[in-house]
């Protein structure tokens, strides 16, 4: 406990540091897994096989991946940016398949009531679609972010700076305190992001937690 | 002097992917300003013919004008904001509040949200509806509701033409009658062009001006105003079809002096008042 008082500003440093690998990555892989699952979803012949290579990257075990990947991308091993790609990958396993599936529960009658009525191909995707499959979305996301922010960690072996740091640096110079504040700080910090997303899925879908059952209202 | 058919279809047909011919040479001319339906059993290809107007079903041979102009050289995007469009469930966006499902078409052509929202407003009054639902969802509403939140979203972009598939075919007897009631009035007050479908005979005679009665492959047993074919069926499919050989078969009977109608089943309907 003392250690952790006396190090308050290196444990808050170390926690920036991780959200600051998490948080690039988590966004990415949202990004890049849209139009991949989207493909998968509208295409039906593509989706085994997207779907399939999507999860396929999760195989691949996370340590050899850092080593390996700046010498395929030209980066150095301590580059936050190889953490970060290395990261969004494993980002992208997750969320392919839940934008796939969160666009195929939209649903044909919404979808074809909404060109019925004149929505572009462009605008029933962002306006229709995308905030229809948000539940789903929502919930892989939240997986993404609390498997990111625990890979994270991974990267302290390498020595770059993150939660991660503190478990290797207490681990070699066996301090106790350190490697368990790493450990509940990394645990704590994941608790904090998924309450967020949680929350702004409160915010940004607003009518999942409005329905009343149908017909409860008895005026025609 | 605008045309005064508002929609043609000449000799169109549609022979779905897989093999089924759901409509085979088809030709049929929708007045303007008046409610044309097409009734006919299900299956019978109303669904198809009414989505070739908008260009969500493109037809394998013929071609549809619409304001004389064939639709397969329109944008089909700017043609669907152009043209009203009603759906048996409803087709509200669940994620939607109701007026920002009424507003769907003026927002897409970019109308100011403000102004939207105030022709909305006037749109729910002018069906109905409480402006105090303005600020539900879909799913807050009763079937009967979300028909009406359907039908101001199809007027919303105030347009000449109302496509109306069996728009009241999922609600209960009682509020169908109030739907259909608040459409006849609507018509007299805006004189819009509807292209009505239904496989309802009663709510074909009650509502068209202009009847079509389909056989299967969406072929036209007979055109004509309800009292015309009422009057003269074309043949035993249409005198069958409206119901001449069962319960719409009236007979007059004098009973103590007073001439009265009773249905095929002998349940009285009611006097006659005058003849002619
Ligand atoms: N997308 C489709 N693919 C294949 N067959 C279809 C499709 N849509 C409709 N059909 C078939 O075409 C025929 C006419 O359908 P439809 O136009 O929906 O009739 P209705 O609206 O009168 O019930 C039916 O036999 C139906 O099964
Ligand atoms: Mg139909």
């Amino acid at each position: 406990m003392t250690w952790v008082m006396a190090n308050l500003g290196l444990i808050a440093e170390r926690a920036l540091s991780h959200l600051g690998l998490a948080v690039p990555a988590v966004i990415a892989s949202f990004l890049l897994s849209l139009p991949v699952g989207w493909f998968a979803h509208h295409y039906r012949w593509s989706r085994t096989a997207l779907l399939g290579a999507a999860g396929l990257l999760y195989a691949i075990p996370s340590l050899p991946l850092f080593v390996l990947l700046p010498t395929l991308i030209g980066t150095g091993v301590r580059d936050r940016v190889n953490v970060i790609i290395a990261l969004t990958l494993y980002g992208i396993a997750l969320m392919v398949r839940s934008v796939a599936d969160g666009l195929d529960a939209v649903g044909v009658p919404t979808t074809s009531a909404a060109t019925a009525v004149g929505y572009s191909t462009a605008s029933r995707f962002l306006q229709v679609e995308l905030p229809l499959a948000g539940p789903v979305l929502l919930a892989g996301l939240r997986v993404v972010a609390v498997s990111t922010i625990s890979l994270v960690t991974v990267s302290g072996v390498l020595g770059v700076s993150s939660l991660g740091l503190l478990f290797v640096d207490g681990f070699q110079r066996g301090i106790v305190a350190e490697v368990v504040a790493g450990i509940v700080a990394t645990v704590l910090l994941a608790l904090a992001v998924d309450a967020a997303l949680v929350l702004a899925g409160r915010v940004l879908l607003p009518w999942t937690r409005r329905s009343r059952p149908q017909g409860s209202l008895v005026t025609p | 002097m605008p045309d005064a058919r508002m929609i043609e279809f000449r000799s169109v047909s549609k022979t779905y992917p897989d093999g089924t011919v759901a409509v085979a040479d088809f030709s049929l001319v929708v007045p303007r300003g008046q409610t044309t339906v097409l009734v006919g059993s299900s299956g019978s290809g109303k669904t198809t013919l009414l989505r070739m107007v908008n260009r969500m079903v493109s037809p394998t041979s013929g071609e549809v004008l619409v304001d004389g102009q064939d639709v397969a050289g329109v944008d089909p995007v700017r043609l669907r904001r152009r043209i009203g469009y009603v759906m048996q469930e409803s087709g509200l966006m669940p994620h939607r509040l109701v007026i920002d499902n009424i507003a769907t078409v003026p927002r897409l052509n970019r109308v100011p949200k403000a102004s939207a929202h105030a022709r909305a407003l006037e749109l729910m009054e002018l069906v109905g509806l409480d402006p105090a639902m303005a600020r539900r969802y879909p799913s807050q509403l009763s079937g009967g509701q979300q028909q009406r939140v359907g039908v101001a979203r199809a007027l919303a972009a105030d347009p000449d033409l109302l496509l109306m598939d069996e728009p009241f075919g999922a609600v209960d007897p009682i509020v169908r009658a109030e739907l259909q009631a608040e459409l006849l009035r609507l018509q007299r007050e805006l004189r819009k062009t509807i292209l009505f479908i239904t496989h309802d005979i009663s709510e074909a005679l009650l509502l068209g001006e202009q009847l079509v009665i389909l056989r299967t492959g969406g072929e036209i047993a007979q055109v004509g105003a309800p009292l015309e074919i009422v009057a003269d069926p074309a043949d035993d499919f249409v005198a069958g079809f409206v119901g001449l050989t069962g319960e719409r078969r009236l007979v007059v009977r004098r009973v103590d002096g007073v001439d009265i109608v009773v249905d095929g089943s002998g349940r009285p309907l009611g006097q006659v008042a005058a003849r002619g």
